[in-house]
């Protein structure tokens, strides 16, 4: 029940709001829409957590060996969790923000949330696929319509990108399904296959291309910075905030346990390296980035590359360490948005050397701005230092790398700049003069300073006690880790 | 069999009564129901309700494929009635005469889809393309039609010597005109049979338009009037599909593999030229035209493969691809310039009409949710299980990703770009038609048992 409900909500309303007749009135849907599953979600994690709220199954292609079924496992409790809590904090931050037709940009973005909650859900390889290309139909007509200047050459480029990767995806999810012993697509069919180490191989690579494309990992990450500068604010929220964990997420539940011996062989090799190279560059390249909204791309780029590492590393921490990470870099990531549409909308600018001196002129975000900024960085006690010292010391303890040492050097040093350009960051933007645009400048409204305490209440709680989401996770971990063990391999 | 008859009956109909009267809405409301009425006689047929019994000496060979088949393309020409009408009577002076020659193109279209003999076969074919060359041709003044016309009907008349020449040595290598159970399982093909088959192969690729025998596609779809092209593009090419898929699934299914990798070759190529071709286009029209061979690729594959998949693959493919080309074309008709500029700013000044074209154009592209996605997933899945062409899966997925191309182009210029209304009259049971087919794209992409329920009732 609670399954369905996470996807039907969004859906219904997202297509009742097409048809509503003016601007205000769809906000507040959507508003409610998202407060409704933010209930229900939460409902799924304490009143109704029993197994049998919690997954849903119909006949739907029976002929293709598909069916409509759907469960909350721990990741997918975690992650619906996430999108279900960024959508109501989107929605009121970019509260005071027009857009034309604005029935139709809510309408889109509830089709979204619809889309990722059943990413998330989904048990079934055809079911994830529809919902993998349901929640990017949305946002191509969203950057499309409300993006930026060169925003249709930036979604565009974004589209076909990621549309490759779903097809070969898809090439590759049909190849199993033709290899599963009782010709079936559900995920427990996919786990008991047990393929050839080649086989395995190629597979593999259709399938990385597909996610790697999504999360991004260099060098397939070109479309990401052009396509945040370019979209909405609203919008960019969603894509970095949750869109990217669709492709760690389904590293997590379709690549690892499905294709183990692939995993092995290729994911040490090749996408640890690639995954390095991407963290190293990335970081290079935020520093040079004048555009606050391009900066935080490659900085996003930077972490997931680390989460990238920490997933092959195939240990217990490192895993924990992803998952919580997942849902710390959603919560940081809006917040950093956030403040990005407050700036942009304030002062009509994103460039850094237009900016500065906010600290005087906007003491509240500013101190908002410099907490997240910190737990950004994974300074103890914020929640990101939980994820990453798990992931550290996962990779360091992994019995799979032969390079962890060399590996770990890497990604700490990417962890320095990180720490490095997003001080500077803060710096050019509250410190200093004030500059032309700046100078008339005011602080942040009431609702804004709320859903910003919000993200900050959330980056303390978790980074004192991250228990709860580790103990969340730990079965679904476990089970993953279990379906994915090739330790087996390596003794012979 | 009834439907054959009915169709053929209502053909003449047509004929005469543009003499009886001249006003154009009772020809059409004529024709409506009588293709209403043929409908149902195939629904009564396939229910095991005949209206005559003739013997047919195994020439005609109905089974549930070609009723079902035949159901489908005359539900899509009901669709082409509803929509495309009115259009074609823009197209010339004889207006009863375009409809007598579509009913004796249908009558074609039955034969082909139950053909038992080669004869049968060819007849069907000859019937299908002579009304097609007149038909091309109906706009006498303009001169590019005429051209389409011309080159139409030689090169048709080429391919159709081809396959007299294959049908011949397989009556040679065989013995006989029937294609059921003339070819012995097991045996060694002898060459005779197989040059026989290959002749077959290319002048049914010629009649499918698939690559490289293609050439004359988008000169004759640009050439003839819209209204007739989006005849052409959808129903008739269905029809020459089924012929194509009955012939080898029936015929030549014992050699599979002395004739499969040919059919895996042309594939390769009609997907390569055709998506490569279409995204180069400037002419929303001529691009269709390319589209319409690259959708031809994917149907390809179930020839490929020939197992239940392919079958219930490719039926659902020809309702898909038909119910979303006619309606892109149904609005094309009405447009006075073909470019893509042509559409600037559509979705401003009709958003209903450009969001039912999203759709259709969606499935085109094969995304999912829609019937273009499934359609193309069975197809993929039918090659899948041959477990020996994941090279041409592996392209065909690219070449779809190609597709997106110039299919989302029109999507951008309607709705991204700015432009001045287009002076274009679209009645308000037009925009309602279209946002039903909509629906029906959407539904069969999530629910193809609608379908296919019928199929295995």
């Amino acid at each position: 029940m609670i399954a369905i409900l996470l996807i039907f909500i969004p859906l219904l309303l997202g297509a009742v709001t097409f048809f509503l007749p003016r601007g205000n009135v769809s906000r507040i849907v959507s508003l409610i829409s998202s407060m409704a599953t933010l209930v229900v979600s939460l409902l799924g994690l304490t009143a109704f957590s029993n197994k049998k709220y919690l997954q849903f199954s119909a006949d739907w292609l029976p002929g293709l060996g598909s069916a409509f079924s759907l469960q909350l496992d721990g990741i997918g409790q975690l992650l619906c969790l996430l999108t279900a809590i960024s959508f109501p904090i989107i929605f009121i931050s970019t509260w005071n923000r027009e857009y034309k037709k604005a029935a139709n940009f809510f309408a889109l973005m509830l089709l979204s949330q619809a889309g990722l909650m059943g990413v998330f859900l989904a048990m079934d390889a055809l079911v994830f696929y529809f919902f993998w290309e349901l929640a990017l139909i949305p946002v191509y007509f969203l950057c499309s319509i409300w993006g930026g200047e060169k925003r249709i050459a930036a979604t565009f480029k974004f589209f076909i990108y990621t549309f490759v990767g779903s097809v070969l995806m898809l090439v590759a999810l049909i190849y199993l399904q033709s290899q599963t012993a009782d010709q079936s697509f559900s995920i427990q069919s996919f786990y008991n296959l047990q393929l050839d180490y080649n086989t395995q191989d190629w597979i593999f690579v259709l399938m990385f291309i597909a996610f790697a494309i999504k999360m991004p990992v260099f060098p397939f990450h070109t479309w990401q910075p052009d396509l945040y500068e370019q979209s909405p604010n609203a919008v960019t929220m969603v894509l970095s905030g949750i869109m990217v964990k669709m492709g760690v997420f389904a590293v997590i539940r379709w690549l690892l346990p499905v294709l183990p011996a692939g995993s092995f062989a290729l994911g040490e090799t090749t996408v640890t390296v690639l995954a390095v190279i991407g963290m190293i560059y990335a970081s290079l390249l935020a520093f040079r980035q004048d555009d606050l909204k391009r900066l935080i791309a490659y900085s996003s780029i930077a972490h997931i590359g680390l989460m990238v590492v920490a997933i092959f590393s195939e240990t217990q921490l490192a895993m924990q360490g992803v998952m919580i990470q997942m849902f710390n870099h959603g919560i940081n990531i809006i917040g950093l948005w956030i403040i990005v549409e407050v700036i942009e909308r304030k002062y009509g600018t994103r460039k850094l050397s237009e900016l500065g001196g906010l600290a005087q002129k906007a003491p509240a975000m500013s101190i908002l701005l410099l907490v997240i900024t910190l737990a950004n960085i994974s300074l103890p006690l914020t929640n990101s230092f939980v994820g990453e010292f798990l992931m550290f010391s996962g990779i360091f303890s992994s019995n799979i790398y032969s390079y962890k040492i060399l590996i770990t050097v890497a990604a700490g040093i990417c962890i320095i700049l990180g720490a490095v350009y997003m001080l500077q960051m803060v710096q050019k933007i509250i410190y200093g003069t004030t500059s032309a645009k700046t100078e008339n400048g005011e602080d942040i409204q009431m609702h804004e300073k709320v859903v910003l305490s919000i993200i900050v209440i959330l980056i303390i709680g978790i980074g004192l006690y991250p228990q709860s989401i580790l103990d969340l996770t730990q079965a679904t971990t476990d089970a993953i880790l279990k379906e994915a063990n090739v330790l087996h391999l390596l003794k012979k | 069999m009834n439907a054959l008859i009915v169709a053929a009956i209502l053909g003449v109909v047509m004929m005469f009564a543009g003499i009886i009267t001249k006003q154009k809405s009772s020809i059409r409301l004529l024709a409506i129901a009588g293709l209403i009425v043929v409908l149902f006689a195939n629904v009564l047929d396939t229910y095991g309700f005949h209206f005559f019994s003739i013997p047919l000496n195994g020439m005609l060979h109905f089974d549930k494929l070609s009723y079902f088949f035949t159901s489908i393309v005359l539900a899509c020409t009901l669709i082409f009635f509803l929509l495309s009408a009115k259009d074609l009577e823009k197209v010339g002076f004889h207006y009863s005469e375009y409809f007598a020659l579509i009913f004796f193109i249908l009558c074609g279209i039955i034969l082909v889809s139950a053909f038992g003999s080669l004869l049968i076969l060819f007849l069907g074919i000859e019937i299908i393309s002579i009304p097609l060359y007149i038909l091309t041709g109906s706009d006498k003044k303009n001169l590019r039609s005429n051209e389409a016309s011309l080159k139409y009907f030689l090169l048709g008349a080429f391919s159709t010597g081809l396959m007299l020449m294959g049908i011949t040595m397989f009556y040679g290598s065989t013995g006989s005109f029937s294609i059921l159970n003339s070819i012995n399982v097991g045996a060694e093909p002898s060459a005779m049979l197989i040059v026989s088959v290959l002749l077959l192969v290319f002048s049914m690729s010629f009649k499918v338009s698939a690559a490289p025998f293609h050439f004359w596609t988008p000169d004759v779809y640009d050439g003839a009037p819209t209204v007739i092209t989006s005849f052409m593009a959808t129903i008739a090419k269905a029809a020459a599909f089924i012929a194509f898929i009955r012939l080898f699934y029936l015929g030549f299914g014992n050699i599979q593999s002395s004739w499969q990798w040919v059919i895996a070759v042309i594939t390769a190529i009609t997907l390569i030229i055709g998506n490569l071709t279409a995204v180069f286009q400037q002419s929303v029209k001529r691009m269709l035209a390319y589209s319409s061979i690259a959708q031809v690729g994917f149907m390809m594959m179930a020839i490929l493969s020939l197992n239940t998949f392919s079958i219930e693959g490719i039926l659902l493919y020809t309702a898909a691809y038909s119910i979303a080309t006619l309606g892109i074309f149904s609005v094309l008709a009405k447009m006075k310039d073909y470019s893509f500029e042509a559409f600037n700013g559509f979705a401003k000044h009709q958003p209903i009409v450009a969001f039912s074209m999203t759709v259709f154009l969606l499935s085109l592209a094969g995304i999912p949710l829609t019937a273009g996605f499934l359609s193309k997933f069975y197809m993929l899945k039918s090659v899948m299980l041959t477990e020996k062409f994941l090279w041409l899966i592996i392209l065909a997925v690219l070449m779809a990703a190609v597709s997106i191309y110039y299919y989302f182009r029109l999507i951008q210029v309607m709705y991204f770009k700015e432009g001045v209304e287009p002076a274009i009259e679209i009645s308000s049971s037009f925009k309602w038609l279209l946002v039903v087919l909509a629906a029906l794209v959407i539904l069969l992409g999530i629910y193809p048992q609608l379908l296919f329920n019928w199929f295995y009732f």
